[in-house]
């Protein structure tokens, strides 16, 4: 069997090796030591190879895999998918060494988390680059979230550190970590257990080039973290996706509640009752899931609970306007006091999602918001009985 | 923009000046820049921006910064209360 049957050429349509405009390819040479077909994951039964993985590299008797540093639209298609929760707690690459261009003992060392989104944007980031990628296992969870949970930590970087056999791969002793794994890791003891000195490279792997370029500083900008417009929106749909057993629930509810009348119970009204409150309860929604964020530093207070509170408080009073006609005051009175409850329950939720947000402020303001908005969820679901009467 | 400003002197943050060595490198960790340098030793200057995560206080090596650290997800706090744990992200929530 020749090498060239079982060892073939990336595929011409891969991110691996994109061409210049002289037609001429961006990738280094392929390497001498070419890895022996029977290494080639691909072509072992049950085994199937990453697309993102353009070749291998040998290098302190390991065979680490090359990555493209392009994403491809499955890539993207992928990063939507998780915006949106579905499969998040899946999508995990396995832990060990990664090779970005053709990394070599002097290289830096980049440690990362092993969610596959994450991974993607730093190797995106790190296009044009040689690095070698140590990849740890935080479960499939990101960076700043692992850190939190304690999964990114001193521990696991350790571990994955003399599981690569690191210090037989590069000349220098020196770990670029995100600084939001931070939270998770005891600089000072990861150096003291495996040798390694931790440097913290910037927020946004966006940065790295520059902070790699500039001889491993950053400037005050790249270790700060802000909560702009997209990185709001970008946040929005999972928490909508996570709601939808609640809003399955209460659609149900709403339907036979809104049925209750002089007639015992009405299956017309439940219909007409029942369908005006749920769609009353998807604006609500809206409201406080997204609007509210969007809108989150122009919003007046504090606590999104007060937040979401104002923003329905607004949209319920212009639904109220516009349905005036057929609604009497006291569907109006259910329908504005409804909306800013929901809107308000909705928007307290979000502060999980924030970067600026502490415990402690969140469990302030949900101590003084809930009860409100359990009392006044009282009082418009009672408006909305009565006014079937 | 700057980032928005939350519920204030809440946070947990608290530095002993006197155990601080001035190694600086809870200034490079801080996601919000709570903490600088002054005179070569580490302080407070914007207790209000602290999302208490706990960065500043697991890597300083002479244990100076203290902080609370919490999961501030809400549906965590709330199960927390209704099971009498402290919050954590196995509430099956979202995380």
């Amino acid at each position: 069997m020749s090498k060239n049957d079982c060892c073939p050429q990336p595929e011409p349509e891969t991110s691996c090796c994109p061409t210049n405009k002289d037609g001429t390819e961006c990738c280094p040479p392929v390497q001498s030591s070419e890895p022996s077909c029977a290494e080639v994951a691909d072509d072992r039964p049950g085994y199937k190879l990453w697309p993102f993985v353009c070749d291998w590299t040998t290098a302190s008797g390991q065979q680490i895999p090359k990555v493209a540093t392009r994403l491809t639209a499955t890539d993207i298609a992928g990063r939507w998918q998780m915006r949106w929760g579905f499969g998040r707690t899946r999508y995990s690459i396995a832990p060990g060494l990664y090779a970005i261009g053709t990394p070599s003992g002097d290289s830096p060392v980049l440690v990362t988390a092993n969610y596959k989104m994450t991974f993607d944007i730093l190797r995106r980031d790190m296009y044009g680059h040689d690095a070698w990628i140590l990849v740890i296992d935080t479960k499939g969870i990101n960076v700043w979230c692992a850190a939190g949970k304690g999964t990114f930590s001193t521990d696991e970087i350790v571990r994955q550190v003399e599981r690569a056999k690191l210090q037989d791969l590069v000349k220098h002793r020196t770990l670029i970590l995100p600084q939001l794994g931070a939270p998770g890791v005891a600089a000072h003891e990861v150096a003291k257990a495996c040798g390694f000195k931790v440097l913290y490279g910037p927020v946004r792997s966006s940065d790295l080039p520059e902070f790699i370029d500039k001889g491993n500083k950053a400037s005050p900008q790249m270790r700060r973290v802000t909560f702009g417009l997209v990185d709001r929106l970008v946040l929005t749909p999972v928490e909508l996706v996570h709601m939808w057993k609640h809003i399955l629930y209460s659609i149900v509810a709403l339907f036979l509640v809104g049925g209750i009348g002089p007639e015992i119970f009405s299956l017309s009204a439940a219909w007409s009752r029942g369908g005006a409150a749920v769609a009353a309860g998807m604006m609500a929604l809206l409201t406080g899931a997204v609007v509210t964020p969007l809108l989150l530093p122009w919003v007046p207070g504090r606590a999104f609970a007060k937040k979401g509170a104002i923003t329905g408080l607004a949209i319920g009073l212009a639904a109220s306007l516009i349905f005036a006609d057929t609604l009497g005051w006291l569907n109006t009175l259910a329908l504005i006091i409804a909306t800013a409850t929901i809107s308000s329950w909705c928007a307290m939720h979000f502060t999980g999602s924030s970067t600026f947000t502490s415990p402690s402020g969140v469990e302030k303001e949900m101590r003084q918001a809930i009860p409100a908005q359990a009392a006044a969820l009282l009082v418009g679901a009672l408006c909305w009985l009565a006014a079937a009467f | 923009m700057t980032t928005p400003r939350y519920i204030e002197n809440v946070a947990s943050l608290k530095l002993d000046k006197g155990r601080c060595v001035g190694c600086d490198l809870c200034t490079v960790v801080c996601p919000h820049g709570v903490l600088v340098m002054k005179e070569s030793k580490a302080d407070i200057a914007d207790l209000n921006a602290c999302i208490e995560c706990g960065a500043c206080a697991i890597n300083c090596p002479v244990e100076a910064l203290t902080v609370k650290k919490g999961v501030g997800c809400a549906s965590a706090i709330i199960n927390g209360w209704l099971t009498g744990e402290e919050p954590n992200c196995e509430c099956g929530g979202s995380c």
